[in-house]
This record gives structure tokens, C-alpha cells and sequence, in this order.
């Protein structure tokens, strides 16, 4: 089962959520998690696995022959991105444009265009206890985020109960991470930017047709719009965490809450057995 | 012979754009008889890759010199391989820009004056 953890606004809990679900979970099952905010990947930081293995992520961009090139300005119509460029008498190309489609090169009469590996980031690979582990780092100076998280998506192994901590937002990075999914948990906070931002991410899982549950940290704090929102739209709520000032000093220091807290792990288990309750319903719905 | 001009309003009197690929309008003018065409810059809000883009419109314009305030590493690198001038200006309206550029009191940048996506940050 892979169940991705994802939020509209930043900073909600979604590593929060995921770390300590697979903490718990790992007691009893096969776990995986993968951390697929490879802009700001910090899931390590929790888990603190062992890296064994990196792997390199790459994208082909174009690099073109100026002796065989017409000039003719097709691989610059075909590219949405500005990366390749007719300008005057030469052909200029921008690799950090470039999302590696290889449009231009179908798009070139003359073959004048081949394409060159380039590293935009990395997967690393270990395991934190029997927690098997990986992540994407994006190269600095990348704003490529995708490659790098399918890369890290395809080390999904079915056979472990999957954890994804997703990106915020809801941009392609984030629906590359959910992407297939069983059940995707919207961690929020009830906050006007919470619900300004979990509408948004709630748009973009009914798009994708992902089973989805609502998860409110600070619970206590500011409003019950997220609730309002909630019931109006039929969302379940499936765990509400009030602020509590220890867990915020943890987090901090970097620990994880069942460990620190052996007695919140029942809660993790209730949101484990809800959830495969919400999956049962999801595909028994479904078929 | 055209000039191109980035610019905050749609005429003469508005004043000039300092961002290039991000700018408001395109103003393509005549210097010789100041006539004008204002183009909105479709680009302005692209993700990435708003200065060539621009380079390419202006380009594809036939401008033969461009006022603007700051140009990036990626939009310098296009218009010089088109052979455009490029002049920069301090705050100031178009129609003075084209006046100082005229009476050539406008010196040509020959490098990028910003670090890309200057234009995202304002």
C-alpha cells in the first residue's frame, strides 16, 4: 500500500506525520518511506538512516552541431521552456531551462541536434532500522524538482507499506509524488492560509481521482473553518493533533514523538487502521 | 530602424520598465517620427525563461536597439547574438529615453547587470 503524505501550505506536518507513522508501523510490517521533497528533503533528519547507495539523476539536453544547423527556428517554436533559441545567426541553448523532453531534437530537419546527459540531482538509499529509506536531493541551482522525484517514486516496493512525504503546494513536484498512491493524507492547520491552501491541494487530489483524508495538526489553534470546510465537502477527518508545546520542542531537536512519547504510538495506530478502513471503502466503492 | 522599449504604461509618457523579460509592455518606436506600437509582454508571468523569451519578441520585431532598466546573463546573451543594443536607464519616462538615446547620451551595455530571475524579486 503507498499512502502519501501532502499539504497545501508548508510547515503543517506532513514529515511529522510520516515519520511517526512509519515509526509505528515498522513494528509489526515491512516499511518504506520516501522522501520525495527533494528541494528541502528532511525526513532524514527524523529517521536518521544509514545511506548505502546514491544514485544520479540526470536529464538529456540538446547540444547542437552549428555546422549542420539551417537556422530555421523549429526547435525554438517547439519549446515551451525558452531553452533552445535562433537568435540572428546562431543557436543558443539554456540547459537550466531545460526540462529534457527532446522536442527539438524531432523537431530538427537536419539531425543537427544530439542530446548530453546533466545531473540535476541525486537519490539516496539506506534504511533506518528496518525502515528501508531514500530521498531525492535536487543539484543546487536546479529548478528541476520532477526527474528527481519520479526517480525516487520508482524505488517504491509494493510489498512494504509505502510512505511518501510529499512536497508543499501543489505544484509538478507534488503530483509527481502522489501520483498512484492508494490514499493521499492532507495534513493542515485551521488557519486562513491553512484552508486557503488545503482547498487548493484538495482540488488538485480530486483531479488526480486519489482517495483522500484531511489530517488537522494544532487542532486547537485558531478556527474551525478546516472542519467547516471539511463536513461541507464530505472529507473525512481522520486525526486531529492539538498544539502541544513538548512535541514542538522535539520536533525541534529533531526527535520523533512515539519514540520520545511511547504512548502516542495508539494514535498512530488508529490513524493506520482508519486509513486502511478508508482504502477498504475507497476500492470497494471504486470496483 | 526600430527601438524597443520596455515600459510600465501603454504610452510615451509612462515610465520605463526596469525589468526586461519581465516588463509590462513592449513599446516599438520609430525614432524618426515617434510613431509607436505598444505590445503587452505575454512572458511577464512565465516561470522561467521570461528574458529570452523577450529577446525573441523583440527580436523577432526587427528592433534594432532596446532601452530598458536591467538586463539578465540569459536575455544579454540572446540579444547580443541578434547584434541589438542594449541601453539601460535609471527611472525615467519613455519619451525622455528615446530623447537621451537620440542625442546619444545613453552608453550600451555590454554585460549582464543582474543574476537571473532579477525580475521575479520586485
Amino acid at each position: 500500500m503507498i499512502i502519501a503524505v501532502a499539504s497545501g501550505k508548508g510547515g503543517t506536518g506532513k514529515t511529522t506525520i510520516a515519520t511517526n507513522l512509519a515509526l509505528t508501523l515498522a513494528e509489526n510490517l515491512p516499511v518504506q518511506v520516501l522522501d520525495c521533497d527533494t528541494e528541502e528533503p528532511n525526513a532524514h533528519l527524523f529517521l536518521k538512516p544509514t545511506f548505502e547507495t546514491t544514485e544520479e539523476v540526470q536529464i538529456k539536453i540538446p547540444v547542437v552541431n552549428e555546422a549542420r544547423c539551417l537556422k530555421c527556428g523549429r526547435c525554438t517554436e517547439v519549446c515551451a521552456f525558452h531553452a533552445i533559441a535562433v537568435m540572428g545567426k546562431r543557436v543558443l541553448t539554456f540547459p537550466e531551462l531545460c526540462h529534457g523532453c527532446g522536442g527539438c531534437l524531432l523537431a530538427c530537419p537536419t539531425g543537427a541536434i544530439k542530446e548530453a546527459p546533466k545531473k540535476i540531482g541525486v537519490v539516496e538509499l539506506g534504511y533506518a532500522g528496518t525502515i528501508k529509506f531514500a530521498h531525492g536531493k535536487l543539484a543546487v541551482g536546479t529548478p528541476l524538482a520532477s526527474p528527481v522525484v519520479k526517480a525516487v517514486r520508482e524505488k517504491a516496493e509494493r510489498q512494504r507499506v509505502v510512505i511518501i512525504d510529499a512536497p508543499p503546494g501543489t505544484s509538478c513536484s507534488v503530483v509527481n509524488s502522489v501520483s498512484g498512491a492508494d490514499y493521499c493524507l492532507l495534513v493542515t492547520e485551521p488557519t486562513p492560509f491553512g484552508l486557503n491552501d488545503l482547498v487548493l491541494a484538495v482540488g488538485m487530489v480530486r483531479k488526480l481521482g486519489l482517495p483522500f483524508g484531511v489530517i488537522i495538526n494544532r487542532s486547537d489553534q485558531g478556527d474551525r473553518r478546516i472542519e467547516e470546510y471539511c463536513r461541507a465537502e464530505k472529507i473525512p477527518i481522520l486525526l486531529k493533533i492539538p498544539f502541544n508545546r513538548r512535541l514542538a520542542a522535539l520536533y525541534a531537536r529533531g526527535g520523533c514523538i512515539v519514540e520520545e512519547y511511547p504512548e502516542w504510538k495508539e494514535t498512530f495506530r488508529d490513524l493506520w487502521q482508519r486509513l486502511q478502513r478508508e482504502v477498504g471503502y475507497e476500492r470497494a466503492i471504486s470496483n | 530602424m526600430k527601438v524597443a522599449v520596455t515600459s510600465q504604461g501603454t504610452d510615451l509618457d509612462a515610465t520605463v520598465d526596469e525589468r526586461f523579460g519581465r516588463c509590462h509592455y513592449f513599446i516599438l518606436i520609430d525614432p524618426e517620427n515617434e510613431k509607436f506600437e505598444v505590445v503587452e509582454n505575454l512572458g511577464a508571468g512565465s516561470s522561467g525563461g521570461a528574458g529570452v523569451q523577450a529577446a525573441q519578441f523583440v527580436a523577432g520585431q526587427g528592433a534594432k536597439a532596446l532601452i530598458t532598466g536591467h538586463i539578465g546573463p540569459k536575455a544579454m546573451e540572446a540579444l547580443e547574438a541578434s547584434d541589438i543594443e542594449v541601453y539601460s536607464v535609471d527611472s525615467c519616462s519613455v519619451r525622455e529615453a528615446l530623447a537621451r538615446y537620440k542625442n546619444h547620451q545613453l552608453k550600451p551595455v555590454l554585460k549582464a547587470m543582474v543574476g537571473p530571475h532579477f525580475g521575479t524579486r520586485r
